[in-house]
């Protein structure tokens, strides 16, 4: 058991109870979004380091040239993997990523896949040769709400990302020709539920706390949804959920589409 | 596969296997199957196949991961590599560790587990034959499972899924519905108070399609919860006959 949320967790609770957060946040407030895109970009096509408050999330694309799916021979594959690295949470550990790490790499890749973010038709190269792109979602310092962190992170170095020239069958490293083709930005938005109360953004100390949480990934539509946690939802706190997953978004979306080098 | 545009999935308001949008597969469920697990229970729902047992509550290995509070519940999710067209490689999978994962959330919310402190209970569950919707016949059948083990628990877990095919919101979706159709939802409850404890979804859907489709996955399951408590009378008067 975390002997650390076992001792915070009725703490917090009364706090929310008499309607406040442990940082003062309203209820529907983020913590502050900072974004930087071509963090890695000596190197890779696209990068994207995401702070979410105390929350430190790097993302980098690779781009490589593999075969298609059989079933779908015309067009470009996406691939997304999560590492939780030890030096971001005492409970981290070394070695292969656990349910946790493969469920926020899950999470943040249907939400690109589902929302067809990536244009992969235009990845098409010639006949069984597309382009594969690799979201790797490094966590480097986590105070909760990893997954909107990573979402925002992996949909911001997507945006980043440049294509590698392609010439006679090979990758010309480090020239570039031209952006990957994106379309969509999908957006994640956490709502975590804490004693009958809804709160997005939940922090670490928060999420020791709560029931239960939500992500729901829009773009004018819902294309993901994830419940995780034990702790259970009445239906009408789902509908609440969505309105605010949308509302969020949309802000949420202006600030990575406006984010620079 | 085929090309998304060329399959028709709803003929005439009726679905591939004859059924309207709203209608269930057919289900059937049995408890108490085997003699070596405490708990264990079976279910056919068109045609995947499961079959769950529960070892526990026992001492929970290794130690560091006991709980003084409580018990740790586990629940494993594994597919035979015979159970879907192309052979599975055996052992866990990305896929079936996030399964695992959300399946022994959604569970550990009805098990009363402060009632066995420091103990694990393990829940495994096998799919024999997989045809879409595996994860809720698989809770459905887990939560059976429990209950036969006389754990004591506030309420089962019933599950549905509900979908989007060809622009419809369809109840229950089946497997060729899930690889050309446009979302799937699977949903469980806590069915006495109607508590979302489980809750996936990827595709696309509007708001609007949204709240009607997980309005449907909740009838659905409600619908299931109806035959779960069957299944548990009909194990119980086994019992009283003999």
């Amino acid at each position: 058991m975390k002997i650390e949320a076992y001792l915070k967790r009725e703490y917090i609770r009364n706090l929310v109870k008499a309607g406040e957060r442990i940082d003062d946040r309203d209820f529907l407030e983020y913590r502050s979004l900072k974004i930087e895109r071509g963090y890695t970009k000596v190197k890779s096509p696209g990068s994207a380091f995401v702070e979410l408050g105390n929350t430190k999330v790097l993302v980098g694309i690779s781009l490589d040239v593999g075969q298609p799916y059989p079933d779908e021979p015309n067009k470009g594959v996406m691939t997304t993997s999560a590492e939780l690295r030890p030096l971001a949470d005492p409970y981290f550990e070394a070695g292969p990523p656990d349910e946790h790490a493969i469920e926020l790499a899950r999470v943040v890749d249907r939400g690109i896949r589902e929302s067809n973010a990536i244009d992969l038709e235009k990845l098409f190269i010639e006949e069984d040769k597309v382009w594969i792109v690799f979201i790797d979602i490094h966590v480097l310092n986590n105070d909760g709400n990893l997954i909107d962190a990573s979402g925002i992170a992996a949909i911001s170095a997507l945006l980043d990302a440049r294509m590698p020239k392609y010439e006679d069958g090979q990758i010309i490293r480090g020239e570039w020709s031209g952006k990957l083709p994106v379309k969509e930005v999908p957006i994640p938005c956490t709502t975590a539920k804490i004693c009958d109360k809804l709160l997005v953004d939940p922090c670490l100390d928060e999420e020791y706390s709560m029931d239960a949480q939500i992500t729901i990934t829009t773009t004018d539509r819902i294309n993901a949804i994830q419940k995780s946690g034990v702790g259970a939802f009445k239906p009408e706190e789902i509908d609440q959920c969505v309105d605010i997953a949308f509302e969020n978004a949309k802000k949420i979306r202006k600030i990575v589409k406006s984010a620079e080098d | 596969m085929k090309n998304k545009d060329e399959v028709q999935l709803i003929v005439d308001g009726r679905r591939l296997d004859g059924r309207r949008p709203d209608e269930l597969r057919k289900i059937t469920m049995k408890v108490g199957v085997l003699t070596r697990a405490a708990g264990s229970a079976y279910i056919e729902w068109g045609n995947n196949k499961i079959l769950v047992g529960v070892q526990g509550p026992r001492a929970l290995h290794p130690k560091y991961l006991r709980d003084p509070t409580k018990a740790v519940l586990r629940c494993i999710y594994n597919m035979a590599p015979f159970s879907v067209d192309e052979r599975k490689k055996p052992g866990p999978d990305r896929r079936s560790m996030e399964i695992s994962k959300v399946i022994t959330e959604a569970l550990s919310y009805v098990v009363l587990l402060e009632k066995f402190p420091n103990t694990g209970i393990d829940v495994f569950i096998e799919v024999l034959q997989a045809d879409a919707g595996t994860r809720c016949a698989a809770i459905t059948a887990a939560s059976l499972a429990l209950a036969d083990a006389g754990i004591p628990m506030r309420d089962l877990v019933a599950a549905c899924a509900a979908g989007k095919v060809q622009g419809q919101i369809v109840l229950d979706i089946m497997k060729e519905e899930d690889n050309y159709g446009e979302a799937d939802l699977p949903v469980a409850i806590a069915p006495r108070k109607k508590e979302i404890v489980l809750m996936q979804m990827d595709g696309n859907l509007t708001r609007e399609e949204f709240k009607k489709a997980y309005e449907l996955a909740i009838k659905g399951a409600l619908q299931i919860y109806e035959m779960q408590k069957k299944a548990l009378l009909e194990s119980m008067k086994v019992e009283i006959e003999e």
